[in-house]
């Protein structure tokens, strides 16, 4: 189908996309890569009164080493992610993950900004924002303030950013030495969304574990931690076994949907299988960074 | 409100300065603005891959992108690589290896082609099934596809190309 009518501006600066947010009273859409937007306008699932096009806010594409953090604007596209020196080095989960996003004409146009704020329940970048504790920056007319990645996913399609906010920036602290990380997905193929993903990290010191992270996507309304499972690993040696009780007990956490791609007991026998992947994954280089 | 705009693109070369409405798809400004049919339109949202050209030298979806946001920008389509009698070299190995059959996915299969030849080594056969992943198509089954680009990229080194099974 064809997109209905809109009028269409486009904004150069942060500061001139919130203004035009704001005198528009809800009825305007941002469009970024559009790979989201642009389905929804075909599908007529939209019909915003105004397009606000950031494509050319230069300052919002960036990937940057600020220390003891990476701070990523939120127009960078999913390719320049993939492709990122800065990326590869210090979050290469992130870097890892980005190859199962969607396809290579997508991943030259899609940003993570937009993937953040579309928030598709199986979408790869709203559970490495979990997974790494990201802090995502937002900018309206009154102002700028930042949420927890953990605030900001609110159920499907829907996050914490009201209808005169734009997500600026996405600031992820560098992992501590000696961590390990893990990506496992099951999709029906290459590129396609995930019918369930998972990412990990785990911090070893003195052969066990300090700190685990596990977060999942594809299996609920929005990306979830499964905090008692990675509450089992802490003060352990990873074993086998351990391993598979880490597992069992993420399974047991989630209630996923069913839907024409996979059944609800398919996605949760994923999860078992991707965190045990994943975590042994993350053992794995954590004992060889430690080494 | 939705006033229409002047934008000035090059495609294939040739400036054209039209005037369009903010909805009209790239796909469509190809197509029935300029009379560039090459670009084929499947599913409209993304999925299937026929719509792709390449856009300041990357690929990217005319199904998925307004034509108002070309103004000023470079737009390479299937009708640029060559035509009928002096076929380009990927073109004319999808025809020496039997790429296609309708054709339907045939404009999206070469322009996906053409940015992975331009960015990636190619090294191996997987490399380049994971490069069209975006792009169906219903005839061929896609070995012919693959080794009309392997055809183009050269062999692989020893012991890649001939792993036709992938596990993804
Ligand atoms: C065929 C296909 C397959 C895909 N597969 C995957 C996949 O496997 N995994 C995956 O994660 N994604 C996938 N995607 C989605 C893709 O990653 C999109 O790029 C992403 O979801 C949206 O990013 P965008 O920049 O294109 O946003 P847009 O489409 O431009 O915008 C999406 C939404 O976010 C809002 N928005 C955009 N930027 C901002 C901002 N800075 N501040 C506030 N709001 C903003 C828009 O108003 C809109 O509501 C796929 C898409 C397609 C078409
Ligand atoms: S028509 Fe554009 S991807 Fe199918
Ligand atoms: S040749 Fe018919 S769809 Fe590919």
């Amino acid at each position: 189908m064809k997109p209905p009518p809109f009028d269409y501006v486009v904004a150069d600066s942060v500061e001139a996309a919130v203004a035009l947010l704001g005198q528009s009273a809800g009825e305007a859409k941002i469009i970024a890569g559009g790979q989201s937007l642009v389905p929804m306008l075909n599908f007529r699932l939209l019909r915003p009164a105004l397009l606000v096009d950031i494509n050319a806010i230069a300052a919002l594409s960036f990937v940057e080493d600020a220390g003891h953090e990476i701070r990523i604007g939120a127009l960078t596209r999913h390719r320049q992610l993939e492709t990122s020196p800065v990326i590869a080095t210090h979050l290469p989960v992130i870097a890892e993950a980005m190859g199962h996003v969607a396809h290579l004409a997508i991943r030259n146009r899609g940003t993570i900004g937009g993937s953040l704020s579309h928030a598709d329940p199986a979408a790869e970048l709203p559970m490495l924002a979990l997974l790494l504790d990201a802090r995502l920056e937002i900018a309206s007319g009154g102002g700028r303030r930042d949420v927890a990645a953990g605030d900001f996913f609110r159920g499907a399609l829907s996050v914490a950013l009201d209808d005169g906010e734009l997500l600026t920036e996405i600031r992820i602290p560098k992992l501590p030495a000696a961590t390990g990380w893990g990506f496992a997905e099951v999709a029906r193929r290459h590129g396609d969304f995930a019918l369930a993903a998972i990412a990990t990290t785990l911090t070893v010191a003195d052969g066990t574990a300090v700190d685990a992270r596990i977060a999942m996507t594809g299996v609920a309304d929005r990306p979830l931690r499964a905090t008692v499972a990675e509450r089992l690993l802490l003060g352990q040696a990873v074993t086998a076994d351990l391993l598979e009780r880490v597992a069992a007990v993420a399974r047991e956490s989630v209630t996923p949907g069913s839907d024409v791609h996979a059944s609800a007991d398919y996605r949760r026998h994923l999860v078992g299988v991707l965190v045990r992947r994943a975590m042994d994954e993350a053992w794995r280089r954590a004992q060889r960074g430690a080494a | 409100m939705t006033a229409s705009r002047t934008i000035t693109v090059t495609v294939n070369g040739r400036r054209y300065e039209r005037t369009v409405e903010p909805r009209l798809l790239l796909a469509d400004f190809l197509r029935h603005t300029l009379g560039l049919t090459g670009t084929h339109v499947g599913c409209e949202h993304g999925v299937c891959g026929a719509c792709t050209v390449i856009v300041d030298g990357d690929s990217v979806r005319a199904c998925l992108m307004f034509a108002v946001q070309l103004d000023g920008r470079t737009i390479e389509t299937v009708e640029g690589l060559g035509g009928p009698g002096k076929l380009n070299a990927l073109q004319e190995a999808f025809r020496a290896h039997h790429a296609l059959q309708c054709g339907f996915c045939t404009p999206g299969m070469l322009m996906t082609a053409t940015d992975l030849l331009r960015k990636r080594p190619l090294a191996t056969d997987d490399e380049i099934r994971d490069g069209l992943s975006g792009n169906l198509c219903r005839c061929t089954g896609y070995e012919h596809i693959v080794k009309a680009i392997r055809a183009v990229v050269g062999p692989a080194p020893s012991g890649t190309a001939a792993n036709a099974a992938t596990d993804d």
